[in-house]
């Protein structure tokens, strides 16, 4: 056990952050995948170090000089080697069935948790975010989000995951293993964690060339504070606080932004970008790509395409003064 | 006068007017010299790989340092699919075939391949292969998906434009190309074998070209089928892979990897061959297992069709289903683990010298164990959803297939470059090229397991500061730029070696099969006589027994019987023909138009018709039977 968090300290610390890395499980499914990557390293190291110890005493032997000089050995007296082959077949077998039965274990695990049929979200992949929508507890409607997954802790949360483009893949290494995203086809994940914390999901099948900027927050918290997050997702966006916010407003809910995007309560309902309904609360914005400051807001805004060549997100062309109000009126709907 | 009044001078003097090539260009143009066809595709290849190794390194360096911005992601995206594309399609697959068409005839004691002209449409239609690939590139219509392109992305919809088919075109060049050449070597291994080289006494190089070129011919007519339904879909709207339409885009995944599983070891068995005969030689006896060997390739063979799911765990497929292509995929570690076991076994009951050629064995044995060992990670289903698409997948399928292909091609190159060039590699430019090129492997792809295992995806041409991935990958551009180098001592010393390297004579390493009977180079003709074989090593055993008989004024082979290499007629062979270049000419305005309208599968079939027509224009004389008898000497 020491040796085994030994293992994992030393793989996973050296990833910086450890907030997207399978060696450090915080849920049931990236525990169990852990266990068995742990298990595979102990067969697989063996069995390796069988081959060099072989390798080794077969060119120990070994001379330099011409190879045409010395004679064939042509009936050659194999009966050790022969016994040897039959122990080193045996181990492989018994390797190889370790191994799938821990997978085949492995698996059924995975398969077996029960959803909370109360909690069900429903992931959107979108060429470079991701919709996320949650049942509204209260109404029974489904409140909209993007790239921030809320879950609580202790609980099992079913992903549905639907795609509006081209293949993606759904993946919170800390949580669990891979999904992918697949148009036509209505898959599922079930997560069950069992750290707060944050940690971070990331699009895992080449979906184009932002690929590479299409991660996602996810936030594992206590279940008060879960249904809390929820409530204040539900609500409608928050009234401007001031004259610069209130001229945001207009720039975002009458200007170009609202063809693609919704603000809850306001005239903008656009359904091809992120809801920015209280995009203020979340911890990135351009799918993972940039920290939530004023000053990102900004630039997002001002110039996409120099912070992801190739996102959907066209330049809008905006006065100064009206990209800083834009950008004050987001960062105030929390 | 009889055959046996002449002497030996005059003899090679007749048998060199009946087989050699015209002068100059028409010489080079209509050759179906087996030997000369796979020097230029073993050229081709290596100066394909050195292309694809500099797209990797300008990825390596792009990579080398969080958030860089030296290449914008389009670039990047075109790198990797060129890369991966030539790599798989250009390097690994056709370099294998061109061992094949150059060692087989030689390693039999036959004069040429089965159909030689098949040989040179091969080539050429490979060759067009790479111009497909390689001339949009110049014209900036490279394909940026990747070496598989998944629908929808490269439908229709989400791939305006021709980069999807230029790769998807450049694929069916390939694979037409890479099937006519499978069928070429399969039907020399099983009618060619000289007298006496039953099927228990054929070397096991040759059996590893037989079935994988059996391999090919099974698993790649998927590929076409793949490629063809994503050209039709972007051509004439067939819906195959549209949902929308009612297709699917998993049948697509389904498909591709039915061959793509098995293309690795399309790839990877000729490597077994190659180390065999490495090991047998420089171990001083035969091959430890032989039989377990043999058993081993048929058993990959087979396991190889039937694990394709192991590429697809994350898609959503029925989790029993799973479990049963894990069972699969961890079996054939079993066969791979007796191959291990038999060659170092034949090391440790033999008499091992260590050469150049040894090395590369020993290092391919260090390396491609660990892309053995990542393979049985990956083959667990639920593993491998954490695995699957990111840097560990990227690290193992690099121990795979360079440890386990590049390795051994490189050591067989060593191996029998004396033999098609007649000169000796130097041993301290060998063992400097080595150090390099493995210690720069190693270093650049171990940490991409831990990098996959930190959480890097691949095929992202960028990652923020905040991953805690740079010091890795760092450390992988260095250990590729290390092994760039080395690649580059190594061409100084094949091109040195090759300009003035010491005279090699026959057998400069007493190997021990029929290729080393023959002079280095082999003259056209290869053979003088018709060698016999009694045993699995006929260079060693005795006195080497010939037949005599074959024409030596005109172009002839043996056929044998498939089981038991009884000799049964002597075939006319065919002699230098222009009509295999012009019969790949009119395939590719054929394969280049249907990019463009489907009627260019129409009018195109014109000219190819034509050109085959020529091709097989009755004009030889049948075969001919005649007094074919053992030489007493």
């Amino acid at each position: 056990m020491k040796r085994r968090a030994a293992l994992a300290a030393t793989l996973a610390l050296g990833g910086c952050s450890g907030v997207q890395t399978p060696l450090a499980p915080v849920a049931d499914q990236a525990h169990s995948q852990y266990d068995l990557l742990l298990l595979m390293l102990w067969v697989c190291g063996i069995i390796y170090l069988l081959v060099l110890g072989f390798l080794v005493l077969g060119l120990w032997r070994a001379r330099g000089g011409r190879a045409a000089a010395v004679a064939p050995l042509l009936e050659p007296a194999d009966k050790r080697l022969g016994r040897l082959f039959a122990v080193w077949v045996a181990i492989i077998v018994v390797g190889l069935l370790l191994l799938a039965g821990g997978s085949f274990l492995v698996e059924r695990s995975l398969a077996a948790a029960q959803a909370d049929e109360t909690l069900r979200v429903r992931v959107t992949a979108h060429q470079y975010w991701w919709r996320v929508a949650y049942r509204d507890p209260a109404g029974g409607g489904w409140v909209e989000t993007a790239n921030e997954l809320h879950l609580p802790v202790g609980r099992t949360a079913r992903i549905e995951l639907g795609s509006a483009d081209v293949i993606h893949s759904f993946w919170v290494p800390n949580i669990s293993g891979k999904m992918d995203v697949i148009p036509g086809r209505a898959n599922a994940i079930d997560l069950t964690p069992r750290r707060l914390g944050w940690f971070r999901g990331q699009c895992a099948e080449f979906c184009g060339p932002q690929h590479a900027h299409m991660a996602f927050d996810v936030k594992v918290e206590t279940p008060a504070a879960f249904a809390a997050w929820l409530a204040v997702e539900a609500r409608p966006a928050r009234a401007p606080g001031n004259a610069e916010q209130a001229r945001g407003m207009q720039v975002v809910t009458q200007g170009q932004c609202a063809m693609c995007h919704t603000v809850r309560g306001t005239a903008a309902a656009g359904r091809n970008g992120p809801d920015l309904t209280h995009i203020g609360s979340r911890r990135s914005i351009a799918a993972g790509a940039l920290s939530m400051t004023r000053a990102h807001l900004q630039g997002w805004i001002a110039n996409p395409q120099a912070i992801k060549p190739g996102t959907m997100m066209p330049a809008v062309t905006l006065s100064p003064a009206d990209a800083d109000a834009a950008a004050a009126y987001l960062e105030s709907l929390k | 006068m009889t055959d046996d009044d002449i002497t030996e001078r005059a003899r090679h003097d007749r048998l060199v007017a009946a087989w050699r090539d015209p002068p100059g260009l028409w010489g080079f143009l209509t050759t179906v010299d087996h030997k000369r066809i796979a020097a230029r595709y073993i050229v081709t290849t290596m100066f394909l790989l050195f292309l694809a190794g500099m797209l990797a390194l300008d990825m390596r360096l792009q990579l080398s340092a969080p958030d860089m911005h030296r290449m914008t992601p389009q670039l990047y995206d075109e790198s990797f699919a060129l890369h991966g594309s030539t790599m798989l399609f250009l390097v690994s697959v056709p370099v294998m075939e061109a061992m094949a068409i150059w060692l087989v005839p030689l390693m039999l004691g036959q004069r040429n391949l089965a159909f030689p002209r098949l040989a040179a449409f091969s080539y050429w239609l490979y060759l067009g292969g790479v111009l497909m690939l390689w001339i949009p590139h110049l014209l900036d219509v490279t394909p940026d998906l990747g070496w598989f392109e998944y629908p929808p992305l490269s439908g229709p919809a989400y791939s305006p434009g021709h980069r999807a088919d230029v790769w998807a075109q450049m694929i069916t060049f390939t694979e037409v190309a890479a099937l006519a050449a499978s069928v070429n070597i399969v039907a020399t291994i099983l009618k060619l074998r000289p007298p006496g080289m039953t099927l228990a006494k054929m070397p096991l190089f040759l059996w590893a070209m037989l079935v994988a070129s059996l391999m090919t011919i099974f698993g790649l007519p998927a590929v076409m089928l793949a490629t063809s339904m994503l050209i039709s879909d972007r051509l004439v709207s067939t819906n195959f892979f549209s949902p929308a339409g009612g297709g699917d885009v998993l049948l697509f995944q389904h498909i591709w990897w039915f061959f793509g599983h098995p293309e690795v070891y399309i790839i990877f068995i000729p490597a077994v061959g190659f180390v065999s005969s490495i090991v047998e030689t420089f171990s001083r006896r035969p091959i430890f297992g032989h039989a377990a060997m043999v058993l081993s390739m048929l058993a990959i063979g087979v396991l190889a069709f039937g694990l394709w799911v192991h590429h697809m765990f994350a898609v959503g497929l029925p989790r029993l289903g799973n479990d049963f292509y894990t069972a699969a995929s961890l079996t054939i570690a079993l066969p791979a683990g007796v191959q291990i076991f038999c060659w170092i076994a034949t090391m440790v009951g033999g008499r091992p010298r260590l050469s150049v050629p040894m090395l590369w064995v020993a290092g391919f044995v260090v390396t491609f164990v660990i892309g053995g060992l990542s393979g049985v990670m990956t083959a667990s289903a639920p593993l491998d959803l954490q695995l699957t698409d990111t840097y560990f997948v990227v690290a193992h399928f690099h121990y795979v297939l360079v440890g386990g292909a590049i390795f051994p091609l490189l050591g067989a190159f060593c191996y029998w470059f004396p033999k098609a060039t007649g000169r000796l590699m130097s041993k301290r430019l060998g063992l400097v090229a080595f150090a390099l090129i493995f210690g720069g492997f190693n270093l650049g792809f171990f940490p991409m397991h831990i990098l996959g295992l930190w959480g890097m995806p691949r095929r992202i041409y960028t990652y923020g500061p905040e991953m805690g991935w740079g010091g890795l990958n760092l450390l992988a551009t260095i250990g590729a730029a290390i092994s760039v180098a080395g690649g580059i001592v190594f061409v100084i010393d094949a091109w040195r070696s090759f300009r003035r390297g010491a005279p090699a004579g026959t057998d400069p390493w007493g190997g021990s099969t029929l290729e080393w009977a023959t002079a280095s180079p082999p003259p056209p003709y290869n053979f003088d006589y018709t060698p016999a074989v009694d045993s699995l090593t006929p260079m060693w055993t005795s006195e080497l027994i010939a037949y005599d008989g074959l024409g030596i004024d005109k172009r002839e082979l043996l056929v044998t019987s498939v089981a038991d290499a009884e000799p049964l007629y002597r075939q006319n062979s065919v002699g230098p023909s222009i009509w295999p270049l012009l019969a790949s000419l009119g395939v590719a305005v054929l394969f280049v138009g249907s990019i463009f309208t489907p009627w260019a599968i129409v009018w195109g079939a014109i000219p190819v018709a034509i050109a085959l027509t020529f091709w097989f224009w009755p004009t030889r004389d049948r075969a001919t039977t005649g007094p074919f008898r053992k030489r007493t000497p």
